[in-house]
């Protein structure tokens, strides 16, 4: 987020919690979980949501390495994206601390704000544990 | 209820034109609609036009009277905006309303005009579809979103690169005879396998092309048609359309498209056939690993066995089903708002025998739409019939 703007309400408290190591999600009554900002369960409808720790690791199930970025990457190209399941909640990030070769499904990864090469902005990333 | 017949169809190239607007690109698509339909534009009542970036790409909003005007009608005009399938919806919404007997003849269509952003600039454009948030911001592309899903297709059920090379292969082969494609040539295997990387394991002939362009349909009442003898043989039958969450890593399944399936299986029943009766399909192959998705989310090939439908020549154009006999997106090209109501067109006239690749459905009295928005967070499917 650079200095001069807008911070997104949710989201962007979220990102600070993730950068201290204190990364949560969304819990129903009903134990679905899912990503602020939000005040409606997708699953069920309930508005009962509380901020839950997000279990400290997840595994990656997808990944794809990217040639060809939106401006926003440019000079951060190519980097590794993957799908990672944390188990209430998967979430998308950018691979660091690996050579983009070695990202592979099943590769147990943590939570890692990073910032982007070309923009300085803060991108949410994963890096292997 | 009364069916909703097609009565004209009509579409620009499809191509690099930077410089066209995309009220241009529209009146022209319009009328070819209406010289093909025989309806004077005054008996339109209504115009839906779909369109996804036009504050992007133009600078600009409000564009539904901005196009009817284009078009020289005179009758009210709204905009669905669905990501690719912004036509698609904009068809549905069609549909409903002469089915409904508030209208007798819809104008619908829709247009876009991506070249002018540059190659940067439309990939920028494009991801607006993912979740800015979640997926955006952490560097996802649309391409990159579709790789993914590749990615755990492969996982799941198998298939390698090459498998999905044959569907490239395949609709650049359809495309040779359509004047209207993008791409009139064709490619081979190695070429897509050559190919520079996009996204992993997509490449460059992995992915259709960004395209200028507009499509417009002439659609009327059965009673309408009946009235004024319209030559309009081919009707809409059935109707569908699904949702999922936006972001890919909130759906269900990373390697399925559970929203194409929900419209599919709803247009289905609308219309009183299933899969087995479908002749051809035209599918959003924004991406080839989108035409795998598409054609098992339709039923057309069991989940984990479209990877190798092409390859095997099930859906060549000499294949069992032919699937995408315009040469899809990915030789046609994909102008995003027109992509909706321009696969309604070509099924209408690959039907009626009017198609340059009819020779290959003759007899065929059953063909499918499916338009795909994001990656596949909506979706429309629409059955359509020969009924004179």
């Amino acid at each position: 987020m650079s200095e001069n703007a807008v911070r997104d309400a949710g989201f962007d408290e979220w990102l600070d919690a993730a950068s201290e190591g204190e990364a949560y999600y969304l819990e129903c009554p009903e134990g679905h979980g899912s990503l602020p900002p939000r005040r409606v369960c997708p699953d069920c409808g309930s508005t009962d949501l509380e901020e839950t720790p997000l279990p400290e690791s997840g595994e990656i199930e997808t990944f794809t390495v990217t040639h060809i970025p939106t401006p926003a990457f440019e000079e951060d190209a190519p980097y590794a994206t993957a799908i990672a399941n944390f188990g209430p909640v998967r979430i998308t990030g950018q691979v660091v601390g690996v050579d983009v070769d070695a990202v592979e499904n099943g590769l147990e990864v943590e939570l890692e704000v990073t910032v982007s090469e070309t923009t300085g902005e803060r991108v949410l990333g994963f890096s292997p544990v | 209820m009364s069916d909703v017949r097609v009565a004209g169809t009509g579409q620009t190239a499809f191509g690099n034109a930077p410089e066209r607007t995309g009220r241009d690109l529209f009146a022209e698509a319009s009328i070819a609609a209406f010289e093909d339909s025989g309806v004077p534009r005054a008996d339109v009542d209504a115009v839906f036009y779909g369109n996804f970036m036009g504050e992007l790409a133009e600078h600009q909003g409000h564009q539904g009277p901005l196009m009817a005007e284009a078009a020289g009608v005179d009758a009210p005009a709204t905009r669905y905006e669905a990501a690719c399938a912004s036509s698609g919806a904009a068809v549905r919404d069609a549909v409903f309303r002469i089915r409904s007997g508030a209208a007798d003849v819809v104008l619908v269509g829709g247009v876009e005009r991506m070249t002018n952003l540059g190659t940067a600039g439309a990939t920028e454009a494009l991801a607006i579809a993912a979740d800015e948030l979640w997926e955006v911001r952490a560097g996802m592309t649309f391409p990159g979103a579709y790789a993914l899903m590749a990615q755990a297709y492969f996982a799941e059920y198998g298939g390698e690169h090459e498998d999905l090379a044959h569907i490239a292969v395949k609709n650049h082969e359809n495309a040779l005879p359509n004047d209207k494609a993008q791409y009139q040539s064709a490619i081979e295997i190695a070429d897509v396998l050559e190919a520079p990387q996009v996204s992993s394991p997509l490449g460059l002939y992995d992915s259709c092309p960004l395209s200028d362009g507009a499509s417009a349909l002439v659609l009327t009442s059965e009673a309408y048609a009946e009235d004024n003898d319209l030559e309009a043989p081919v009707a809409i039958t059935g109707t569908g359309q699904g949702g999922d969450r936006l972001a890919l890593h909130d759906r269900d399944y990373l390697a399925r498209s559970p929203a194409a399936r929900k419209a599919g299986e709803e247009a289905y029943a609308d219309a009183g056939v299933d899969a087995g009766d479908v002749d051809l399909a035209e599918v959003h192959d924004c991406f080839t690993i989108a035409e795998v998705l598409a054609i098992e989310a339709l039923d057309l090939e069991p989940v984990g066995e479209g990877i190798t439908a092409a390859r095997d020549g099930r859906t060549t154009a000499d294949g069992e089903t032919p699937i995408n006999l315009s040469g899809g997106l990915k030789a046609k090209g994909h102008p995003v708002g027109a992509t909706g109501a321009s696969q309604i067109g070509e099924i209408a006239t690959l039907l009626a025998g009017t198609h340059p690749n009819s020779e290959f459905v003759e007899g065929a009295t059953t063909g499918v739409a499916h338009n795909a928005g994001g990656t596949v967070a909506s979706a429309t499917v629409h059955v359509m019939e020969v009924v004179e």
